[in-house]
């Protein structure tokens, strides 16, 4: 059989005429450092403004300008790199990458060649069949370029330096990511301890996050890297899946048709769905690297690293294994949990409110099912949930303290969706309190029996699916306000 | 009274304090006689208009407490100068009004400094004779057809002629001190990151310093001590302390120690440079310094290396000249088109062949056998300095290997031009504080320079010897203003 193999795991292996293929990928990813200014300008890096309206005379290479190294943004790409468990490197140059484009007013970028700002580290993935360690190789400081606008005036391309000088990190890894499922985990991953850090805020709209995905292929098992072409600026999860399956089936083919492939650099065209040449190895720009200078060696001594690791906030990995061993909630939902940084402090708020009878089976299954279902229905973040932590945690007590029957509960979530509404007033509102008077429930049970005489006798001959239709006799009565366990214990007697 | 334009600028502060010379007549009698010497071609683009007004307005609101009150001065036009055309003597820049002010200029304005107009430069800075300059050669005034030598050679014959009292230029293998030493006047670079590089059009980013250029010592330590600032727009501008030049300036430099580096006893140095030199030794001693024989092993790699480092870094610091966002854009089919016009019609030969030099040295395959060499040899040549100074406290050599030649005779012959600079470029390499003095005439009666190099930041020393050693040798400048009509 040809064709991608299925699995209930995240492995991708392409088959081709009993031939077995490994992916072998490698991201470069370019992550828009959060700053108020740019790397080495005091313009704004406010997204969407009109166009050439954040531009500064160092931004537009005017002659005689020098840039001047913004502090936040080293200070910015030394967390990350801390995230990153990563080496920082008390010693970095910035080095002028030379070419011409109208975007590119300089005539070159100022980037870390030799020398980057922080050196090996890596990241753990949470896959399926297990954790898996994805090598970091290093993560240096750039300049972005400005904006080609082709298709505004059909004779003229049409230039927008506001992102000109924006500080990007590029963070590169190690070829150490097998299938489409670990990309995706990986970039998620590696999102989320940046928005821990506030370092970068991910928004793949926005541009704030992009990848050059390197793809190369291997027959199964074999150790040596085959010859990968880059797939350029590719700007979201999924097109970086799908790019990654066309050019691996590819270059599969190549092999299996007896060809070469050729080191390329290539574009991903999300309309057709496929990679193509971009510039061969023979066109590939020769850069002339050189240490740029009008900028000095970035030294950064050790304790300025350490009153940077001072201020990292607890990352996704430790709030997990704290979530396991403090709230003991499953490996599973802890993942779940600390994805994101502002669903991890939803459900710590939460935790904290529910006081000292605290459940956090409930709180888990209500924040993981019945938030998440209606925050993705609508397209809200849950730092922006129409139900508080504070009032999610009261209901869920009002659960627990047999208030309200868990049926009654999925009531009143929807009603407190209405302005955050706190759910004791709408219990006391509309009468819902749990009906928990076992005086009460027997007489209201005994007269369920009577009216039901026949039913009641086939149930002692045998017929035990009967208990269900008095539980549901019951439950309708009270108007489902009745404790459920309190029911079945007094049919149980009575019957 | 001697004219106001053939006056010192210190003593033309001091008739303006005591209110014996207004600054509209300083101004005026610039003006007058900078428009009376348009055959020198010195002027790129005149300010005499605003010059003149901006006098005025400094005589009905004086301040006298300023370093240079009312002084009208003309600067090299590498210097961005707000709302004023700055053309770095290119094509390619010959409609550019900045926006902005080099920090070196505007601490000239602060000071009371009134900009009198822009001064003819080499293309870029590139060359020692003024005649790549896309504006045309600069006469010397020493002498008809003589250059005045470059790049900050509009200014160095301005100030020779007397059209400015002071001026401010830039050096980036030389470029202050050899024209000052081919029209007989002062040319300090100071050490790098004294003065700052903001505004000012690059050139080798990691080489180009300011300073001053003037009749006499004195008056280039008033000047320094205006442009030299610390500024954080500069990235390589060195928070240092900074001396109150002209007030320290002193005679006594009895007991200094001054080395004679055997190295630059180069081959086929004329008898006259040879004779000059051991006539500044002497001096010297007459001074009270002590000389001392020193040796500066890897200066004869000096030269190929600033050919290599200036033209590389120079090939990407002229990168943003693309026709995109200012200055002249030649139309084309497509933007590589657009690109190549522009920079053809733009650029004059010198700099397209430092751009070439410069790209192929940081080509790949090449980048480790020149660039990083040169960077290596670089650090060589600045430890041998270094060595040199445990044992001195400054070094003599002469400013040049030969006086002012005819405008034409090298221009086609790029090594021999860049010979020029075998003595001066050293001391850029090593980013150290440099100043040209005239001591005397070769057999044309053109003048001749002696160099004294400084220690790091010691611009003090270095100023104190030279306005030691100018009172003995006792050179007078000899123009005849040929060049009026």
């Amino acid at each position: 059989m040809d064709g991608i193999m299925s699995k209930n795991n995240s492995e991708f292996f392409i088959e081709r005429n009993d031939n077995i293929y490994e992916v072998v990928i490698g991201l470069e990813v370019h992550a828009q450092v959060t700053s108020n200014s740019k790397l080495f300008s005091s313009s704004s890096t406010k997204f969407g403004a009109e166009p050439n309206t954040q531009v500064s005379l160092v931004d537009a290479a005017f002659p005689g300008m020098l840039p001047v190294i913004n502090e936040y943004c080293v200070k910015q790409a030394i967390k990350t790199g801390i995230g990153l468990k990563a080496k920082i490197n008390n010693k970095s140059v910035f080095d002028r990458k030379n070419y011409f484009y109208a975007d590119l007013p300089q005539g070159y970028q100022i980037s870390q060649y030799k020398y980057p700002i922080v050196g090996e580290g890596n990241v753990i993935l949470d896959m399926p069949e297990g954790q898996k360690q994805v090598g970091i190789e290093r993560l240096h400081l750039e300049q972005d370029a400005g904006k080609s606008i082709h298709d505004i005036d059909p004779s003229n391309t049409l230039v927008d330096l506001n992102r000109s000088g924006v500080a990007l990190m590029e963070i590169v890894s190690k070829p150490d990511l097998r299938s489409p499922d670990e990309v995706n985990a990986y970039i998620k991953k590696l999102r989320s301890i940046m928005r821990y850090l506030g370092t970068c805020d991910g928004n793949m709209q926005e541009g704030s996050l992009r990848a050059d995905v390197n793809v190369s292929v291997r027959i199964k098992g074999s150790t040596e890297l085959g010859t990968r072409c880059e797939i350029k600026n590719v700007n979201s999860i999924k097109f970086m899946q799908m790019a990654i399956i066309y050019e691996a089936n590819r270059q599969v083919d190549l092999i299996e048709e007896g060809e070469e492939i050729d080191q390329e650099t290539r574009l991903f065209d999300t309309k057709k769905n496929e990679t193509r040449s971009m510039r061969s190895k023979e066109d590939a720009h020769d850069y002339r690297y050189f240490p740029d200078p009008d900028l000095l060696p970035l030294e950064i001594t050790d304790e300025f690293i350490d009153q940077l690791k001072s201020e990292i906030p607890e990352l996704p990995d430790d709030k997990k294994k704290r979530f396991i061993d403090e709230f003991k909630i499953s490996p599973y939902e802890a993942t779940i949990l600390v994805s994101d940084i502002d669903t991890a402090k939803y459900f710590e708020e939460v935790v904290a409110k529910m006081g000292k009878n605290r459940d956090m089976k409930l709180a888990v299954n209500w924040i993981t099912g019945e938030l998440f279902a209606v925050l993705n229905n609508k397209n809200i973040e849950i730092a922006h949930s129409p139900i508080s932590a504070k009032n999610l945690a009261k209901l869920i007590n009002l659960i627990k303290n047999g208030t309200i029957s868990g049926k009654i509960a999925k009531t009143i979530f929807e009603l407190m969706m209405d302005g955050d509404i706190d759910p004791q007033i709408i219990v006391e509102e509309k009468g819902l309190k749990q009906q928990s008077d076992p005086k009460a429930l027997e007489e209201l049970i005994d007269k369920i029996i009577n009216d039901n005489r026949e039913k009641a006798i086939e149930y002692k001959q045998g017929k035990e699916k009967l208990f269900g239709f008095f539980v549901g006799q019951a439950m309708k009565a009270s108007g489902g306000k009745a404790n459920p366990q309190l029911i079945n214990e007094i049919l149980k007697k009575k019957l | 009274m001697t004219e106001i334009t053939s006056l010192s600028l210190f003593e033309l502060i001091k008739n303006i304090k005591e209110k014996k010379i207004s600054s509209n007549e300083a101004a005026k009698s610039f003006v007058d006689r900078s428009q009376k010497s348009k055959k020198l071609n010195t002027y790129v683009t005149e300010n005499f208009e605003n010059c003149l007004k901006l006098s005025k307005e400094f005589d009905n609101k004086p301040n006298f407490d300023l370093k240079l009150p009312g002084i009208p001065i003309a600067v090299k036009d590498l210097f961005c100068t707000n709302e004023v055309r700055t053309t770095a003597g290119s094509n390619i820049l010959n409609n550019f009004v900045p926006s902005y002010e080099s920090t070196v200029t505007q601490n000239i304005w602060n000071e009371g400094g009134i900009l009198l107009g822009k001064l003819n430069c080499d293309e870029f800075a590139m060359g020692s004779s003024n005649e790549t300059s896309f504006f045309g050669n600069v006469q010397n005034p020493i002498a008809k057809d003589l250059v005045p030598g470059g790049s900050s050679g509009g200014s160095s014959s301005a100030l020779a002629a007397n059209l400015t009292p002071v001026t401010i230029g830039t050096d980036t293998g030389g470029s202050i001190r050899q024209p000052a030493s081919f029209t007989g006047t002062v040319g300090l670079k100071p050490t790098y990151g004294s003065c700052s590089r903001y505004g000012i059009v690059a050139f080798a980013s990691s080489l180009d310093q300011a300073g001053p250029m003037s009749k006499d010592v004195k008056d280039s330590s008033i000047l320094l001590e205006v442009i030299s600032s610390f500024d954080k727009k500069d990235s390589t501008s060195i928070d240092f302390k900074r001396n109150n030049y002209s007030s320290e300036l002193t005679r006594n430099i009895k007991g200094i120690k001054i080395g004679i580096p055997k190295e630059y006893r180069v081959d086929g140095m004329p008898g006259e440079i040879e004779n000059l030199w051991k006539k500044g030794i002497e001096y010297a001693k007459d001074c009270g310094a002590e000389i001392i024989d020193i040796s500066l092993p890897h200066t004869s790699y000096a030269l190929p290396t600033y050919y290599i480092v200036a033209p590389a870094e120079a090939s990407s610091n002229l990168a943003r000249y693309d026709g995109v966002k200012y200055g002249l854009r030649s139309s084309g089919e497509s933007l590589i088109d657009m690109y190549e016009k522009t920079r053809s019609e733009g650029f004059g030969e010198e700099v397209k062949r430092r751009i070439m030099i410069g790209t192929y040295v940081l080509s790949s395959g090449y980048y480790d056998a020149y660039y990083l060499k040169a960077q290596k040899v670089r650090q060589l040549i600045k430890k041998d300095f270094d060595d040199a100074y445990n044992k001195v406290d400054a070094i003599l050599t002469p400013s040049t290997p030969s006086s002012a030649f005819k405008i034409g005779e090298k221009s086609n012959d790029p090594v021999s031009m860049y010979l020029n600079d075998i003595f001066t470029v050293p001391v850029n390499l090593a980013g150290l504080p440099g100043i040209s003095i005239p001591a005397g005439r070769d057999k044309n009666n053109y003048p001749l320079g002696l160099q004294i190099i400084g220690k790091p930041f010691d611009e003090q020393t270095v100023l104190n010897i030279a306005y030691s050693m100018e009172e003995k040798i006792n050179y007078k400048n000899n123009i005849t203003d040929w060049w009026m009509e």
